[in-house]
């Protein structure tokens, strides 16, 4: 324990006196937040509409649907569409089996839409829905949360072992008592604490500057984070377990970072992809970390509403580190 | 201080009264007791032998020096002393036992290249180090032991050749080690860095303390080593005092002349031509300057050396180091 405290209270100070690293990682969520909220805060240019239908096919396609410029989303379950719909996230929802259609009379957008439809298909049955807009700022935050997250866990870990390996750092502890398992949990440990530290000042902050959303309970975010940061720099370890070459390392923690940058809904939500762009999505841990931040911090989830979430990123943590304390080594490549 | 281990004086013929009496003792059914026992050590990389079916053992309390040109398998064959490298046959044995976690607690290490955390100071360096043993010195008596204690509070990648030659050696002091094992530690210091490092060492020893030295300075290995092994092709070709090394392998002393004195003429007396001059081995140096001046020798830039370990390690693996 006092081994691995020590190894933990120095990584720590590495951490904080490495300047660059330090001030990137605190200004730069702010920086991305701040410029999308300028470019995406604005007027959307493309509508969204829901589409209910229990058949396969749209046999009977209503000529609204051959219109350009308009996303036509499938939805499997209508609860999940009417909630979207009453905070302005799609625009309307059409029901073409029933030829019924749903508006939020609150929408700018749903209104444009309606006079859309209206003209194209005059039999369509008018429902209304009520609700506020929720903020693309509110939408993004747990999002950029989670990606400061990942990049962070992935390659704090992942590049730092990879450099202590190159340049003799871990050949001097392995001829020391130190464990590999002290030295790992010693990483691990300072960099979820670090993570979770930047992460909180980012939240606390964007709460500050841009009033944004948080209905949930902190605690619950905040496990949520520690299991999030747990499963990435877990991946990080196991990248890192036996690699020796920075560029290599940095090329194959790219190659995690951005598929999960563009399947984790981190910017945008995945409604209309293929399905198995959702499934892949469903295998990625940062897609856990951040529908489960959104979930608490828009919808106001409890425990039991993320559980599944919860219970997916402990898994992926056990197996990541079950493999990655396998195939770690001091040494490297082969040697 | 252990009375058998005392060095009698620097450079020249060094006597480590330890290794003269062994013998003796063998003789009269005394045991020395060894530090590390190496019996039929071999190290493979593929095709090539890295290190080839080593056999030797070490006394306790002496400074040992395994010299080699490079590539002679000198970091190899530390590095699987040290537990760092598997060999791929062979036994070690330290203290007499084989090598166990609880028998390297006993061993200390500074290798030939190594980096620390980045922005940690000296002191917090040795604090966390110390933090790995169960009994370590205190980390004042570290820097004073290495002459650390003005730059303790100095960021450790800031550090001079010299100093962070010296903070390496306390991090390898820091479990009080009864055997040391130091890979080339004064590669690329200045002549005044390296002598301040040969004191410490020196003060080491004084402890008792077992040392293992690999070194390509041959100047270093005859001031530190009471016991000497010259690696080449990852065998031992020659093993013993400095100065009976010296004394087997070269008799008398060797004048160099500039080669141009005697180009286009005998000189009447057998040399030998080494680069930019000639060399004679004698032992009547008399004599042979007699000789000289009697065929008219010009003696201008000649120069008169006793055979040093350099000498002896050209002569034993050739003129030309292997990169």
């Amino acid at each position: 324990m006092k081994r691995m405290l020590a190894v933990f209270s120095a990584r720590n100070r590495e951490f904080f006196r490495d300047k660059s690293t330090l001030t990137w990682n605190l200004l730069f969520p702010f920086l991305l937040l701040a410029g999308f909220y300028y470019v995406f805060g604005q007027a959307q240019p493309m509508f969204k509409v829901g589409v209910l239908s229990e058949q396969d096919a749209y046999v009977s396609r209503p000529v609204f649907m051959s219109l350009k410029h308009i996303q036509f989303i499938p939805y499997q379950e209508s609860g999940f569409a009417f909630e979207r719909l009453e905070r302005h996230q799609i625009d309307l929802i059409i029901d073409i089996d029933q030829y019924q259609y749903w508006v939020n009379e609150e929408s700018r957008n749903g209104y444009v839409v309606e006079q859309l439809l209206v003209a194209s298909d005059p039999t369509f049955q008018r429902n209304l829905v009520r609700g506020k807009a929720i903020r693309y700022i509110d939408w993004v935050l747990p999002g950029i949360m989670g990606m400061n997250i990942m990049f962070s866990s992935l390659f704090g870990v992942g590049y730092a072992i990879v450099r202590y390996r190159k340049n003799g750092v871990l050949k001097r502890l392995n001829a020391t008592p130190l464990t590999a398992l002290e030295f790992i949990s010693a990483q691990l440990l300072s960099r979820i604490l670090m993570v979770v530290l930047i992460v909180a000042i980012l939240f606390f902050g964007a709460r500050a500057i841009f009033s944004t959303m948080m209905i949930g309970q902190y605690w619950l975010l905040a496990l949520t984070m520690l299991l999030g940061a747990l499963s990435l720099v877990s991946l990080g370890l196991l990248v890192a377990a036996r690699l020796r070459s920075e560029e290599f390392t940095g090329g194959l923690l790219n190659m995690a970072t951005w598929p999960m940058m563009g399947l984790s809904e981190v910017w945008f939500p995945l409604e209309g992809a293929p399905h198995f762009v959702h499934q892949l999505s469903q295998c990625l841990p940062l897609t856990h970390l951040v529908q489960a931040m959104r979930e608490i911090m828009i919808d106001g989830a409890g425990f039991v509403a993320v559980s599944d979430h919860l219970s997916i990123l402990m898994l992926m943590s056990a197996v990541f580190l079950i493999l990655g304390s396998l195939f770690f080594s001091w040494d490297a490549d082969g040697r | 201080m252990h009375p058998v281990h005392k060095k009698w004086k620097y450079g020249g013929n060094l006597c480590c009264p330890w290794l003269a009496l062994q013998p003796c003792f063998l003789s009269l059914g005394f045991t020395m007791s060894e530090v590390i026992s190496v019996n039929a050590l071999t190290k493979k990389y593929g095709e090539l032998t890295a290190v080839d079916s080593l056999s030797f053992s070490i006394p306790q309390g002496i400074c040992f020096g395994l010299l080699g040109p490079n590539g002679a398998g000198k970091t190899t064959t530390i590095e699987m002393l040290e537990g760092i490298l598997k060999p791929s046959s062979g036994e070690i044995k330290l203290f007499g036992e084989r090598a166990t976690k609880k028998v390297f607690s006993r061993v200390g290490i500074q290798f030939q290249n190594t980096a620390l955390q980045d922005y940690l100071k000296v002191d917090e360096t040795l604090l966390m180090f110390s933090a790995f043993y169960e009994n370590p010195k205190s980390v004042d008596e570290l820097l004073n032991l290495c002459s650390l204690t003005e730059c303790a509070k100095q960021d450790a990648r800031k550090l001079s050749g010299g100093q962070r030659q010296r903070m390496l050696l306390a991090l390898a002091l820091v479990n009080d080690p009864d055997l040391i094992f130091l890979d080339e530690p004064t590669t690329g210091l200045d002549p005044q860095a390296r002598r301040n490092f040969w004191q410490l060492i020196d003060q080491i020893k004084a402890q008792g303390k077992s040392i293992v030295l690999t070194t390509h300075y041959m100047d270093e290995a005859q001031v530190l080593c009471d016991d000497v092994a010259i690696m080449d092709k990852g065998k031992i070709i020659e093993r013993g005092q400095p100065s009976a090394l010296l004394a087997k392998h070269f008799k008398g002393v060797m004048v160099h002349l500039p080669v141009e004195h005697s180009q286009g003429r005998s000189i009447g007396i057998p040399f030998e031509v080494k680069g930019e001059h000639i060399e004679i081995v004698t032992e009547q140096v008399d004599e042979t300057l007699q000789q000289l001046m009697q065929m008219n020798i010009p003696l201008t830039g000649m120069q008169i050396k006793n055979a040093n370990l350099d000498d002896l390690f050209l002569k034993l693996t050739g003129h030309e180091l292997r990169g």
